[in-house]
């Protein structure tokens, strides 16, 4: 029989122990420039080998002009758990040199965590400070000064399966689509195939950030220009949720909760998704790619974003910095581009892009990236993204059902954030 | 006269034996909670490593918490449906397979076989099964049954991470009821039959009391474990549909490591221990009503 005290212990050490991971305090020893033996470690999202690669030559070509870096590493983290192990890894006082980051930014520049860059950029020779675009240096900027390089700017695009709407008997004009025709058209195919209408990628009925790539069409936005009050509960919200309300529950234009469509796959006509995805192109369909249909309130474009930045707990801020210098200097900001749209004036140019991209042309770059960044807004971004995410996904579960209120659903999102924003 | 007596001998090694475990106590349990309670005391930014002490705040912020109530709630739901529908299901196969028949072997094979399955990988598989458009659904509509989606609705979501639970988890009972039932001496059975007893009554009166120590154990280990289930959690519903699956240990997780609130984390884990705790030393205490040959 096990005795009470021992039974007692293994609760006891299973509880705790999922805080031993925590049990650090974070370290801030920088060593000035002087230093020897330099050991820089980057932690990055991606696993994908061809990256990696050209971020290792990279590194080994910074090497051998700084003889005092002895060695820097690409750690690559699982995306899923990126930020949990990246401020686990700041809380237990083994912060990386350098990091990418995401929806992480605004709370790592709030908190002081991040070096300040443009200083240095600017004052590094051939750096070209001005070629940056400014919508893509705003998310990773304070009064003035930018703290984490923009390297991956993608925008939304409507990827069309035009072999799913030919099926149908189902026509679109690209340069006039509305929402309204999308659904229209969504709607068709599923009826005509069993196929999914439209899907916004990586949404799934949780990540309702995603769903800004609808709203923002129809004037909406989840919360205020300075971010203090949330605006879910406004006339225009309640037009963009009550479009998918629909969508999902009245015309089946697009896939209710719980049901799986990958467009990439050839489940579904569209999809809204990054440029970026265009990777996942197998050549299994005909497809089209257009920027966003026009919303209620005309045509807009939406970003998704990745910075990187040289965390302040670093032992080694300032050969973190320089080394994020020279990897995002033009030329090398330009080999990057084969993977990630650049933040550049000077690299952004639909034959450039092309030149690095087997599944898109020049011309439909220029039109879904080029032509997008300069007025594209980003997703929603605040200081405390997974609680704001979190309390926002809670209230919104009670709208994905048949007979929500979704006025009432809204007011109840707002209720659930302000709190958070108000912080 | 010697120092290394027999006697001093003894208690050397005595506590050369204990000392592994009680590093592990120290290390593992005692530091890191001794830790918690300190953590719950302080307000840490975690991304500059800054501590200021707040007190018992967090404490009283469990009272206004909102959400906590809901999260309680789902948590005594969990685990009870989990600990009932757990020691029943292990007691009624161990009863069925503690028979000589044909391919008894296999079967307890089978129904231990998901114990040993990586718990994230098996709840994995079973999220696709329970998608509206899943294989369950798949199989209630091939005989005429339209399924709820699963996932999606609160009710059937607890129902869904309870089940798929209990089907993982209830291998590992079966296996210590069997091991208790088979250690029952056949002569009470042979002597009640002879008295007339019916099967009813034979479990009832010999059975149950006769393995009580083992269902004590299945008992508190099984409450424990229900309290301690994340992954199920995170990998299924991750809490949702609203809050409706949102278990107390999957709380801690997301305050301390999601929302980047460990002080407040800390305290609901705190608070958790002492759940598991009271409930363990409730358990132990009830025994000598429960527990057929404890004095």
């Amino acid at each position: 029989m096990i005795t009470a005290r021992k039974l007692l212990g293994a609760l006891a050490l299973t509880t705790a122990a999922t805080l031993t991971a925590a049990c650090g305090a974070s370290g801030t020893g920088a060593e000035g420039s002087k230093a020897t033996d330099v050991k820089l470690r980057m932690t990055v999202w991606t696993s994908n080998e061809d990256q990696l690669k050209l971020f290792n030559a990279i590194g080994d070509a910074y090497r051998a002009d700084h003889p005092e870096v002895s060695s820097i590493t690409f750690e690559s983290l699982p995306f899923a758990d990126y930020n949990t192990t990246l401020t686990t890894q700041i809380a237990g006082g083994n912060a990386p040199d350098l990091a990418w980051m995401g929806d992480l930014s605004k709370d790592l520049i709030a908190s002081d965590a991040l070096v300040g860059l443009t200083d240095k950029l600017k004052a590094t020779d051939g750096w070209q400070y001005d070629d940056l675009v400014d919508s893509a240096t705003k998310e990773f900027s304070r009064d003035g000064k930018l703290y984490a390089y923009p390297f991956s700017n993608s925008p939304f695009a409507l990827y069309v399966n035009t072999d799913l709407l030919a099926k149908a008997g189902q026509k679109i004009d690209p340069k006039t689509l509305t929402w309204d025709q999308v659904a229209a058209a969504g709607a068709a195919v599923h009826a005509k195939t069993g196929k999914a209408g439209f899907v916004v990628r990586d949404f799934d009925y949780k990540s309702w950030n995603t769903l800004a790539t609808v709203w923002t069409g129809f004037g909406g936005s989840a919360w205020s220009p300075d971010g203090k009050t949330c605006t879910f509960d406004s006339p225009e919200m309640q037009r963009a949720f009550t479009f998918l309300h629909d969508a999902a529950f009245k015309t089946s234009a697009m896939p209710g909760p719980g049901t799986k469509a990958d467009f990439f796959a050839g489940d579904a006509a569209f999809t809204v998704a990054q440029v970026s995805r265009a990777s996942l192109l197998t050549g299994s369909f005909k497809f089209g790619l257009y920027p966003l249909p026009a919303g209620p309130s005309g045509k807009y474009a939406v970003l998704g974003q990745a910075g990187v930045g040289v965390l302040a707990a670093s032992k080694h801020p300032d050969q973190a910095t320089d080394f994020l210098a020279y990897l995002t200097n033009p030329a090398n900001a330009a080999k990057l581009a084969q993977f990630f749209p650049p933040p550049r004036k000077s690299l952004l140019t639909g034959a450039k892009l092309a030149e690095n991209n087997k599944k898109l042309s020049a011309a439909q770059l220029q039109e879904v990236v080029v032509d997008q960044l300069p007025n594209a807004v980003t997703l929603p971004n605040h200081t405390s993204p997974a609680e704001i995410a979190q309390k926002g996904k809670t209230a919104l579960d009670a709208l994905w059902k048949t007979d929500a209120d979704i006025p009432a659903v809204l007011k109840s999102v707002c209720t659930a954030i302000d709190p958070i924003l108000a912080k | 006269m010697r120092y290394w007596t027999t006697r001093r001998r003894d208690v050397l090694t005595g506590y050369l034996f204990i000392a592994p475990q009680f590093l592990g106590v120290v290390l593992f349990v005692l530091i890191p909670v001794g830790l918690a309670i300190w953590y719950s005391l302080n307000k840490w930014n975690v991304f500059t490593g800054k501590q200021v002490f707040v007190g018992a705040d967090h404490y009283a912020a469990l009272a206004s918490d909102p959400q906590l109530p809901s999260v309680l709630l789902a948590t005594v739901v969990f685990s009870g449906g989990v600990v009932i529908l757990n020691i029943t299901l292990g007691l009624l196969i161990a009863v069925l397979l503690n028979r000589q028949f044909r391919g008894a072997t296999f079967f307890r094979t089978l129904f231990f076989s998901p114990v040993v399955v990586s718990v994230v990988a098996w709840t994995l598989v079973w999220g696709f099964l329970l998608q509206d458009n899943g294989g369950i659904n798949g199989l209630l509509h091939a005989i005429g049954v339209d399924g709820p989606n699963w996932l999606q609705h609160g009710d059937t979501a607890m129902l869904s991470v309870i089940v798929s639970q209990v089907v993982r988890s209830v291998g590992v009972n079966m296996v210590l009821f069997l091991a208790a039932l088979q250690g029952v001496p056949s002569e009470l059975y042979e002597a009640a039959r002879i008295d007339g007893a019916r099967s009813r009554s034979i479990f009832a009166r010999i059975t149950l009391p006769l393995i009580s120590p083992t269902v004590l154990l299945t008992a508190i280990i099984t409450v424990v474990g229900a309290l301690q289930s994340f992954a199920q959690i995170a990998v299924l519903t991750g809490g949702g549909p609203e809050l409706s699956t949102t278990v107390l240990v999957y709380y801690v997780f997301q305050q301390a490591f999601e929302f980047n609130d460990i002080g407040y984390g800390s305290t609901l884990a705190l608070m958790l221990l002492s759940f598991v705790m009271v409930l363990t030393l409730l358990q132990w205490q009830l025994r000598r009503k429960w527990v057929f040959h404890e004095q």
